[in-house]
């Protein structure tokens, strides 16, 4: 009996709360992103930065006079529970708009939820299925990998490589990059002389780069996250190759040029998100002061350094802000809002939404950097 | 005619280098999966249990040092043998806290215990430490050596000659003192050697101890090269696993031998098939040698172990 009062008690606080909520022109957006588990080094920046963005947003009056409000939870990593969450979201806590999840499987498990509510969600995960096909409610911040492998390959063409070996990790991310470098490059006219893959925990990629060695491709591509990478440049540096070695975008943090040593990683190019350079763009580059106030207002708040995934919920933070003050603050409104989004200046990038693209990002969301002396340094 | 056959000539002298390079790096590798393989095999004799903490020690060598240098900014010559008696510690602990207080330890039992102990033992590590992977820096200087074409780095020797000074050291232990002598003979028959007067329980904290300390050394010595995190020690630890089996549980030479096949095929497989069917072909073995020869590669059906 004690539990029915206390439920019942509970859900009328609930009612109350939203009915409170809709009558001073409150709107609410539900945050999903993986805090705790494995994937907490993406889900820990993307809540801070969405709570600081909320804050600022409302110290200063809000949007239009609309305050914000973020309910945000931690799904751990697990498809399972931010399915469970991202109903609880909608149901219960009725919010207008979705930011997150942070990692691609469990972008994958709640679209179906959110499309069946006709909520909006923008995605903080990269994999390339959340957003093609483009599904109507559904949206993401991150650019595709094969952007990065786009960048990659351009800057190969121009300096008249024309053979390469891949060396991809053999997880979600390894694969589908993968895939997306053999397509890229056999339409670009490049040949892939060595494909070689090495498991997310190995420790020792000699034997692989030996066999590379052996073929003297032009280039040798790695598509991974730490610490393979850094084993690999490692290796490289051990087998005295001289050959260039590119690196996804999914390395381009100190954290790689730490654990590589920057010894070994002299020379070593790939595409970073801008965030990790801004302070070497030419100062007529729309994004660096946005940039600039992110990495000192998130400095200042949390007292590390900001980070590409936190700029991810930064960008889906605008997009949201962005459509409330064009469209107006119901689900469907924001939805269309944010599809019209245009050169919308962000954190990884200049966003132009459309019915077909809900990505809205191409090449210039990356610059391709060069490790020199153990800091970024821009390729001309 | 004379260029083709010029060519011939260097690419076989390149496939000569490949080889003698997945040999160097599978030898280096092999030497760790080895001196893991002899922790696990020490206990086994000591106990009858395979411990499968004994991959967390491994991790515990190559955290503490890290730890050790970093946070207490210790150089690195004072930062391996702390790390090295705090892992002795942990292992005494096990033992103590873990192991000893069951009143009808049998095998399953005790098993279940070690796998508890190495997801407790990993859990602890991520909560101090964190989730991220850490360099360590190598003992000495990272410039590559080459011999005939292959090239090595300076760590790999120190790798080699660590594993060979241990196994120098841990032969001598076991067949000339008192204390080694002792634990043969636990192995050979429990209660005999309780007869003798030998404590049977101080002998099973001693196999603890001295597994420990063999892990955790595999794993500072290891680090440099691979880097170090809370999960390091899963694979490293079924790695040592399938050189122990290989090597029929003896914890002598056949372990070492074991552990040198297993890092050479490996690298070999790698290189020459796949790299795709790397750990693979680690499990594949194990399970022929399950299988086909379930007393090792080396052993008589009823081999001398220790």
């Amino acid at each position: 009996m004690k539990k029915l009062i206390a439920m019942c008690s509970v859900v009328c606080f609930g009612l109350l709360c939203a009915q409170a909520a809709k009558a001073s022109g409150t709107v609410k957006i539900g945050g999903l992103f993986a805090v705790t588990g494995p994937a907490a080094f993406l889900g820990e920046p993307e809540k801070k930065t969405l709570e600081m963005l909320v804050n600022e947003t409302n110290a200063k009056g809000g949007v239009n006079g609309i305050k914000l409000e973020a309910v945000i939870y931690d799904t751990g990593g697990d498809a399972t529970k931010a399915v469970q969450l991202a109903t609880k979201l909608i149901r219960d806590d009725k919010v207008a708009v979705i930011i997150g999840p942070s990692t691609t499987g469990e972008s994958m498990a709640v679209i179906p939820v959110a499309e069946k509510e006709k909520i909006p969600l923008i995605s903080c995960a990269a994999g390339i299925k959340i957003t093609d096909p483009v599904k109507k409610w559904v949206f993401k911040t991150p650019a595709n990998d094969h952007v990065a492998a786009e960048k990659i390959l351009n800057h190969m063409a121009k300096q008249k490589q024309k053979t390469f070996a891949l060396l991809t990790v053999t997880d979600g991310f390894g694969s589908s990059g993968r895939e997306q470098i053999k397509t890229l490059a056999a339409q670009k006219g490049f040949k892939i002389v060595a494909d070689e893959v090495y498991g997310p925990k190995d420790t020792d990629m000699t034997a692989q780069l030996t066999k590379i060695r052996g073929i003297k491709p032009d280039a040798i591509i790695c598509w991974g996250t730490n610490p393979g990478p850094a084993v690999i440049t490692k290796n490289v540096k051990q087998l005295g190759i001289k050959t260039p070695l590119y690196m996804s975008h999914g390395v381009a943090s100190k954290k790689y040029i730490e654990l590589a040593g920057a010894d070994a990683a002299e020379g070593v190019m790939l595409p970073a998100g801008k965030l990790a350079v801004y302070t070497m763009l030419p100062q007529n580059d729309p994004q660096v002061k946005l940039l600039r106030e992110y990495e000192q207002a998130y400095k200042k708040n949390f007292g590390v350094e900001a980070s590409t995934f936190g700029g991810y919920a930064y960008d889906a933070f605008l997009l949201v802000a962005g459509a409330l003050k064009k469209a107006g603050p119901n689900a469907e409104q924001i939805r269309n809002g944010i599809e019209q989004a245009n050169k919308m200046v962000s954190i990884s990038g200049v966003f132009t939404m459309s019915p077909k693209d809900h990505n809205g990002l191409n090449l210039s969301a990356f610059e391709m950097v060069r490790i020199v002396k153990g800091d970024w340094s821009l390729v001309k | 005619m004379k260029v083709r056959e010029f060519l011939c000539k260097k690419r076989k002298i390149m496939q000569l280098e490949q080889i003698l390079q997945y040999t160097f790096s599978g030898l280096s590798t092999g030497a760790i999966y080895a001196l893991i393989g002899i922790g696990f095999s020490i206990i086994f004799n000591a106990t009858g249990i395979i411990n499968f903490a004994q991959g967390e020690f491994v991790m515990l060598g190559g955290m503490l040092t890290l730890f050790f240098l970093e946070v207490l900014k210790l150089p690195l010559w004072a930062a391996i043998p702390c790390a090295v008696a705090v892992s002795a510690l942990a292992g005494l602990l096990f033992e103590r806290l873990a192991i000893r207080p069951l009143r009808q330890p049998t095998p399953i039992n005790l098993v279940i215990i070690t796998i508890a102990g190495s997801i407790l033992i990993r859990g602890l590590a991520m909560l101090l430490w964190g989730k991220d992977t850490h360099a360590i820096p190598p003992f000495t200087g990272d410039e590559p050596i080459s011999i005939a074409g292959a090239t090595i780095l300076p760590q790999h020797i120190w790798i080699l000659a660590i594993t060979l000074l241990i196994i120098a050291v841990n032969k001598f232990f076991f067949f000339h003192t008192i204390s080694g002598k002792a634990m043969r003979a636990c192995s050979y028959n429990r209660r005999a050697a309780g007869l003798v007067g030998i404590d049977v329980r101080r002998m099973v904290l001693f196999s603890f101890v001295i597994s420990s300390v063999l892990g955790s050394l595999a794993g500072i010595i290891v680090a440099p090269l691979t880097m170090t995190a809370y999960d390091v020690g899963i694979m490293l630890g079924l790695k040592g696993f399938c050189a122990a089996i290989i090597g029929g549980m003896s914890s002598g030479m056949a372990t070492v031998v074991g552990g040198l096949i297993l890092g050479v095929l490996e690298s070999l497989g790698a290189g020459l098939i796949s790299s795709g069917y790397k750990d693979a072909i680690a499990f594949i073995i194990l399970l022929l040698i399950l299988f086909i020869r379930p007393q090792g590669l080396f052993g008589k059906a009823e081999s001398e172990r220790v």
